[in-house]
Parts: C-alpha cells; structure tokens; sequence
C-alpha cells in the first residue's frame, strides 16, 4: 500500500467523527521504484492532506520532507523528487492502519489493506 | 522540414478513387477523386489482440473482454497522468487497458481473494500488469462500495471511474453487514476481542439499483471536474427504458451504447461527464437514500419470510434462511431457481454456468464460516475466482458471448 492510497482512508465506522488520519504499524514496509511522472504529481497535490503524508512517511523510515507544504514549490525538482519517493515509492506491505478515535486496527496484508467493517460497526 | 521516412513527424495519405471500371484486372488508368490529408489520428486494432483475455494471467469468469476493456478506457479518455478507478476491480482487467494508455489506476474488491490473493504467486492482478510491463495500480484495496473507506473531505481526485458493477441480486454483488442483521432479524452482534483478527464480516446481497446508487455517490464526489464515470448497465431488452439509466444532479450523460448480448439481454455502455461540485445536501441526501435501502430491504426480507412460512417457496428469492447455511444448498438453490444475469452474460454454453455453479457450491462447502455470510459470498466468490480449467473455458465463451454482437447506438 502507497502512502497515495493511505491519504485517502479514513476509519468509517459508526459513530466516529475523527476517523482520520489513521495511524500506521508498519511491520514490513519496502521501497519500490515508480516511474516519476511531474504532470501527476503537480496535479495530485492539492488534494493531499500533506502533514498526514509526512507522518505517515516519517512511520515508513522516510523524514526529508519538509514539514510544511505549497504549490509554489511544486516547481522546485528536488521537492517533487522528494513528495514523488514518499507518496509512491514507500510501499507498506504488512501492519495495519489505526483509527486515531477508537484505535480500531484495518490490518493491511501483501500490501492491500482490509477496510471492511465487522457487523456491528456499518 | 526534412523528410524522415523511417521516422517521420507528420505523416500524409494520399487515397485515390477510381471509378469502377476494369482494365484487365490491372489498376485503373486515372482516379477519379484523390484525397489528400495529414494524419491526425489512427486506430489500432492489434492492440486487442495484444491483450486477449486467453493469453491473460490470472482470470475470472467476470474479466472483461479485452477490446471491451479498452472501449471503456477510452471513453474514460485514459491518458497519462490521469488516476482511474474500478472499485469492483476484481481481475484487474479493466485497469489494465486504462494502464495500456499511460493512467495511473486504483482498483478496489469487497472480495479479498480475488484482489489480494489471486490464485497464487504470479497468478493475481499484479502479475497481469507484469505481462505487459504496464505500471501496476497504485493502490488496491479491500473496500465496501457501500461503506466506502474514504476520507470524508476528500473531492474530484479521480479523473475517471471505469467499472463493470456486478448485476445479480443473488450470485451477484455483496455489501457489509450480515443478511439477518440487515433484514432486522437478530441485532447487530459484537465479535469477541480475541477472534477480530481473523474474523470475516458477513455479506449481504446488494441489489442493483443501491450498488449504482452508491456507484453515482462516489462518482459525484469523487471525480473532478469533467471526470468521466464509465460503467455497463444490464438491459433486458424488450422492457429497457432510456430513462432507466440512474441520474445525478452532478452528472451529465454523455453516451449511452448497446451492446446486445442474446436476444434477450444486452448491456448498455453508459458514459457520464461531472459537471457540478458535489455539495453537502447530496451527501445528506444520500444518507437519507442508504437508509432507505436499509428498510426497503428490512420489510421486503420481512414479506419473504412471511411468504415462506405461509407457503411453499423455500430456498427461493434471497436465499432464504436454510439457503444461507450451508453454502451447498445455496449453490443448488442457484441451479434450481435460474440463473444470474451474469452467468447468462458470461457462460452462453451449459456446462460453463454448470461449472460456475458446482465451483460455487464447493466453495460455500469449504467455508463454512460467519453467519453463513461467508457461505453465501461463496456463490459470489466462485463466480469471480474459480478454477483454472473451469475460468480460460469461461473466460473464452464470455469473449464468444460479448464480442461478435456488438452494435453502438447513442440513445
């Protein structure tokens, strides 16, 4: 699992109402090598919460992104290398993802995480 | 500029237009139009065979057809750079036409084994971009359409969803939440602590009209601007309706293509176009229609039960209670009562819906878990990650029974 795709979760369970961002148990994460396209980086930027990004990336050994972020700096390579390594090439392979609320865990298993809610919790 | 003939920039036809006349069964003397023109754009039907779904490495019997797959990528206007989505992603085959044209892609599953599992190493959705080098998706994930797992201030991130929903109501698609808790027959139960792990939530059936619902929600919310939901809609062809095909007040619909299956059954290439912003009265309203679902489910299971005990139906219709239990029976239940739309779309030959059917059953034997939900999402589970014998025969009776009948007509 990217952190692409981690920045878009949340824990939906009934009756929670900060369900987000979920905290990762990286068990087994790796780096993998994804081709560096800037025209969808640029275009993707706004939509992500970048400080969820950032703590989700320090939990997956990766700490060079600065603690804030704009798109004026889009334009500057040596960022969008570093957004480009933390929201793509980070991959979570197992662990799970926690709700900040409830510490309810979505365990994530040969990389894709599980975010179906039991019974009791639709 | 210089002429390149190995390589050129800009390339030009010149087609000549003869009169018919014969000269020996030499070419004709003079033409009698001529047309010039610059190439703007060429369409390439190699690609199709290219990605046949007989040479594919993992399939299902719900792969979509190659050609097909690419249609839909194309009236997604894949292209590079852009994010597309399939959240009923099973195989991976509709990502990876959308991949063919340079998209980043994202699928999800409510059925983990077919996403995550596959039929072994080298045998899932990764290894079918792996054949043909393409960038795997970025993120697959096990994920209800119906609860989905979305941040809730995310909007119009997806530049196209791209999907093929399930169509049945009993082999076909599944949402969260055990069948009795949802008709209201026992109360939402808790899973001991110590079981959570390893438990899987039960499912129940979800009928076509809350999957599209749903489907349309997400599209809303979630495309951009001038995003694209492309989808196929089952059509029974003699009481088929324009009007049939679901609305939103954020989507505006730009094509509408039949494809006839039997004479019976088609099924309608629909392609939308966001055009508002997604506002917060339609996400109340769609709170408001979730729980509609939920009641209309709750009473209409309450009349089936009660139709049940008055009669003589059993194991008819949602499964019934006994149905539920043991996966096999439900299979056999399947057998009796008819088949799902899918198993006619898919499997034009007998032994193939047989097939489908009996791998069902064998399944819903080898799990017996869960509320019987597990059992239940077996006829489902069989249906999309069958044996391997069983699913190339399938899989090439569902090119047979989706390809030659094709007609586009722009409703």
């Amino acid at each position: 699992m990217k952190l692409l795709t981690h920045n878009m979760l949340q824990c939906t369970v009934k009756g929670v109402t900060k369900g987000y961002p979920l905290k990762i148990e990286a068990v087994k994460y790796e780096e993998r090598e994804a081709d560096f396209n800037p025209d969808f980086l640029r275009h993707i930027f706004p939509k992500i919460d970048f400080p969820a990004l950032r703590e989700a990336a320090e939990a997956l050994g990766v700490t060079d992104l600065p603690p804030q972020a704009d798109a004026s700096m889009l334009d500057d390579e040596d960022f969008l290398r570093k957004f480009h390594h933390a929201l793509m090439e980070v991959h979570l392979e197992e662990g799970a993802l926690i709700c900040p609320e409830t510490g309810r865990k979505f365990p994530v298993s040969k990389g894709i995480p599980n975010m179906l809610l039991n019974e009791d919790e639709i | 500029g210089r002429v390149n003939l190995s390589r050129p920039d800009h390339k030009f036809w010149v087609i000549e237009q003869a009169a018919d006349s014969t000269n020996n069964g030499l070419p004709p003397n003079m033409p009698t139009r001529v047309f010039i023109g610059r190439e703007v754009a060429v369409t390439d039907r190699t690609v199709a065979t290219k990605y046949e779904l007989s040479r594919r490495q993992y399939l299902g019997p719900t792969a979509m057809d190659a050609e097909l797959a690419l249609l839909m990528a194309n009236q997604a206007l894949a292209r590079r750079g852009a994010l597309m989505y399939d959240p009923f992603v099973g195989t991976g085959s509709i990502l990876v036409a959308a991949a063919h044209f340079g998209a980043v892609t994202m699928g999800a599953d409510i059925d983990i084994r077919v996403v995550r599992d596959g039929k072994g190493p080298n045998r899932d959705v990764w290894a079918n971009f792996h054949q043909y080098s393409l960038s795997p998706p970025v993120g697959l994930l096990r994920a209800d359409n119906n609860c989905p797992p979305w941040r809730q201030d995310l909007r119009e991130i997806f530049d196209a969803i791209i999907c093929d929903p399930p169509y049945g109501v009993r082999a076909g698609g599944r949402k969260s939440g055990g069948r009795k808790i949802l008709n209201g027959v026992t109360d939402p139960y808790s899973i001991a602590e110590d079981l959570k792990a390893a438990h899987i939530p039960s499912t129940a059936p979800y009928s076509l009209e809350e999957c599209l619902h749903d489907l349309l929600d997400t599209a809303a919310r979630l495309l951009a601007i001038g995003g694209r939901l492309v989808y196929f809609y089952p059509a029974a062809r003699e009481e088929y309706l324009p009007s049939d095909i679901p609305g939103h007040p954020c989507l505006r619909l730009a094509a509408n293509s039949e494809q006839i299956l039997t004479k019976r059954w088609s099924r309608r290439l629909v392609t939308m176009v966001k055009v508002e912003r997604y506002s917060d009265d339609m996400a109340a309203a769609h709170v408001a229609a979730h729980e509609w679902f939920r009641k209309k489910q709750i009473e209409e299971s309450k009349l089936m039960r009660e139709t049940e005990e008055a009669g003589d139906l059993g194991g008819v219709g949602e499964g019934g209670e006994k149905g539920d239990r043991k996966g096999e029976k439900k299979g056999e239940g399947e057998r009796k009562t008819g088949r799902s739309f899918h198993d006619l779309v898919f499997a034009s030959r007998a032994d193939e819906v047989a097939g489908i059917h009996q791998e069902a059953s064998v399944r819903g034997m080898r799990d017996e878990r869960g509320e019987g939900g597990r059992g239940t999402a077996g006829t489902t589970d069989g249906a999309k990650g069958a044996g391997s014998g069983l699913t190339r025969k399938a899989a090439k009776a569902a090119k047979q029974a989706s390809r030659p009948l094709y007609r586009a007509k722009c409703v």
